[in-house]
């Protein structure tokens, strides 16, 4: 069995040459970096950790903006046989208090021995250190080793094992990023097969354009990890950027024919609903054989949204697939089928939304239409469960459990939280969803998660920053998501008991909800809510009964 | 002209963007750097600007560095219509 840095090695030795990734920057000439350049840089990382003294297996932290840096810092860490751990960047709106808090909190779990940051941002890191923690150094991309001809085989890397964590994954917020998902060299390459087999990755034909950050599985693994490690060319530009200036990924995709992308559900209703036909001139998008909807929720109008949209620039509509992916089985888990498409089950609306059996349609009767996420991979078997645990048959909506040669190691340093998500070998996805005809359909959450363009987010850490704002019941919050048809996506709502009844004051109280909760969490709030005292519906342990309350405020939004 | 370039800002982020009709925006108020306007609907307010006063913000501008209030943008806009 292989490893990262052999992979690397013999691309290096191999294909020096080849471009592997393309950087893109607004307002910047494009910089290709071929095989030999990303060794290059990320031999000079790799000495600047031996200089440092990081260790073989230490965690190292990359706190950098979408650039080359990047690149090289955590390829340096592979070779180095250390474990990179990419974290997102500070964003303007996130306050710098908030920022420093979550990442004291990961530094206190997961131990990393070093940070690698910009010089800007140097003392934003070093002001979440605390004496005694784990923390020995952080390095500016500025002090890094020159650059030489590397000597690879002398590098602690090519030691590593099949078995040994190759890096690690968290989701955003305070409870995500203290569940760092740790995986394996193998269990990483044994995905990459599985879905490169899935989706018939050519690394002679394909192209794949991303514009999907690195912190999160679905960029690090589809549009990072897969292309470069299997030779399969990818354009990257930043996230940034992306959402200011939509259209870069239709003129990326047309400038380097790209084959393949990944795009979160809500990307589809924002690209179709932003981009000016201007900006789309002399586009071609009809090399474009795969857009892949993950991450969050599908949803078939998305698709329809944005295949009448760039229908005229190109664009083929059985290009449109779906995957249901996650970071505890590296990524995908499901993909539909590039020769047919994601299939379409028509089902009777009643049936579904009380029994929870997805039953075909009865003549005169409302039905819904739902997207499936495509097949199990390969190497991954799906199970839906009751709530005791047991097989249910197909159409029955139940939770879905998964197992496959590509799990997660564990959760870093959290045997409590690695135990209570497996059950005997079998991953407990906390998703709900059916199968039929061998097709995955997911259908909505066990866990109160919400996503919000492809970003998960903890309920309880917005309510816990709701019961910091004056004049809010501590306690006495609940946060849930909504999905917006329009935006494609799930809102964020927010609901808060207060002391006063009076309007004017609940108003004054919902816009430092907002303040607050975005400067803390960086999420935009859609709806705040002040209500009075006894609004909030509770569990009889007195527990927030999340859904109840989202049943209540749709109630009294439709009235 | 000015103001009411400004108040029909306002309207626009208070009911599109944040869905509170009511909310009152000030002139020096901080949208972008607080949060208040965040990434994703940037795009609407560039688009709106667009087809409202005819004013194109390219999309390196669209940061707390070129506009962070109302009065900014107000200033931004009446700038590019002369």
């Amino acid at each position: 069995m292989t490893t990262f840095p052999n992979l690397l090695q013999r691309s290096f030795l191999e294909v020096p040459e080849r471009v592997s990734i393309i950087l893109q920057h607004a307002g910047q000439a494009d910089q290709p970096l071929t095989y030999r350049q990303l060794v290059l840089g990320a031999n000079q990382y790799a000495l600047t950790y031996a200089r440092e003294g990081i260790q073989p297996g230490e965690v190292i932290l990359l706190i950098l903006e979408h650039g080359q840096d990047l690149v090289f810092a955590f390829w340096g860490a592979v070779l180095h046989g250390a474990i990179p751990a990419i974290m997102p960047f500070l964003s303007e709106k996130l306050s710098p208090e908030r920022y420093r808090t979550d990442l004291a909190s990961l530094i206190s779990i997961t131990k990393p021995s070093a940070i690698i940051t910009s010089a800007e941002f140097e003392s934003e890191a070093r002001s979440a250190l605390v004496p005694g923690d784990s923390v020995r150094k952080v390095i500016v991309t500025g002090a890094i080793e020159p650059q030489t001809e590397p000597d690879l085989e002398s590098l602690p890397g090519m030691k590593a094992g099949p078995d040994d964590i190759v890096l690690l994954q968290h989701s955003s917020g305070t409870t995500g990023l203290q569940k760092g998902v740790a995986l394996s060299h193998q269990a990483v390459l044994n995905q990459l097969q599985a879905y490169s087999r899935a989706i018939q990755l050519d690394p002679e034909k394909d192209v794949i354009v991303s514009w999907l950050p690195l912190y999160h599985d679905m960029g690090l693994i589809s549009c990072f990890l897969m292309p470069i490690l299997l030779r399969v060319p990818v354009v990257e530009m930043s996230p940034f950027d992306w959402v200011r200036a939509p259209y870069k990924l239709m003129q990326s995709v047309s400038q380097y024919k790209g084959t393949l992308s990944w795009l979160p559900n809500f990307a589809y209703n924002f690209c179709a609903g932003k981009i000016r036909e201007r900006n789309l001139e002399g586009v071609d998008l009809s090399t474009w054989r795969a857009i892949i909807n993950c991450s969050e929720p599908v949803h078939a109008e998305s698709h329809s949204l944005f295949a009448e949209k760039f229908e005229k620039f190109g664009l083929r509509p059985q290009a449109l697939q779906t995957s249901y992916a996650m970071a505890e089985n590296v990524f995908g888990v499901t993909q539909s089928s590039l020769e047919n498409g994601p299939a379409v089950d028509e089902i009777d609306r009643a049936s579904f939304m009380t029994n929870r059996v997805a039953t075909p349609p009865t003549a005169g009767r409302p039905a819904m239409k739902m997207l499936s996420s495509g097949r199990p991979l390969d190497n991954t078997k799906v199970r839906i469960v009751n709530e005791n645990g047991e097989d249910i048959p197909d159409r029955l909506v139940g939770e879905i459990m998964l197992q496959s040669n590509c799990m997660l190691t564990g959760y870093y340093n959290r045997p409590d939280a690695t135990e209570s998500a497996l059950r005997n070998g079998w991953y407990l996805t906390g998703d709900y969803g059916y199968l039929a005809n061998g097709e995955l359909y997911v259908s909505g959450r066990k866990k109160d998660m919400i996503i919000v363009g492809g970003k998960n987010i903890y309920p309880q850490d917005l309510e816990s920053l709701t019961s910091e704002v004056p004049g809010v019941h501590p306690g006495r919050t609940v946060a849930f998501g909504l999905y917006d048809e329009e935006a494609g996506t799930e809102e964020v709502v927010i609901i808060a008991e207060a002391d006063s009844e009076d309007p004017a004051e609940q108003e004054v109280i919902a816009d430092a909800i907002r303040r607050h909760v975005t400067k803390s969490s960086a999420i935009a709030l859609r709806h705040v809510k002040v209500v009075g005292e006894k609004w909030i519906v509770k569990t009889s342990s007195g527990k927030t009964a999340r859904s109840a309350n989202k049943e209540k405020f749709i109630r009294e939004l439709n009235e | 002209m000015t103001e009411e370039i400004t108040s029909v800002l306002a309207k626009f982020i208070a009911e599109k963007i944040l869905k509170q009709a009511k909310k009152v925006i000030g002139p020096d108020e901080a949208l972008i750097s607080s949060g208040l306007v965040d990434s994703f609907s940037l795009m609407d307010l560039a688009l709106f600007v667009e087809d409202t006063f005819g004013v194109r913000i390219e999309d390196t501008e669209l940061n707390a560095q070129t506009f962070d209030n109302l009065s900014q943008l107000t200033a931004l806009i009446v700038s590019r219509q002369k």
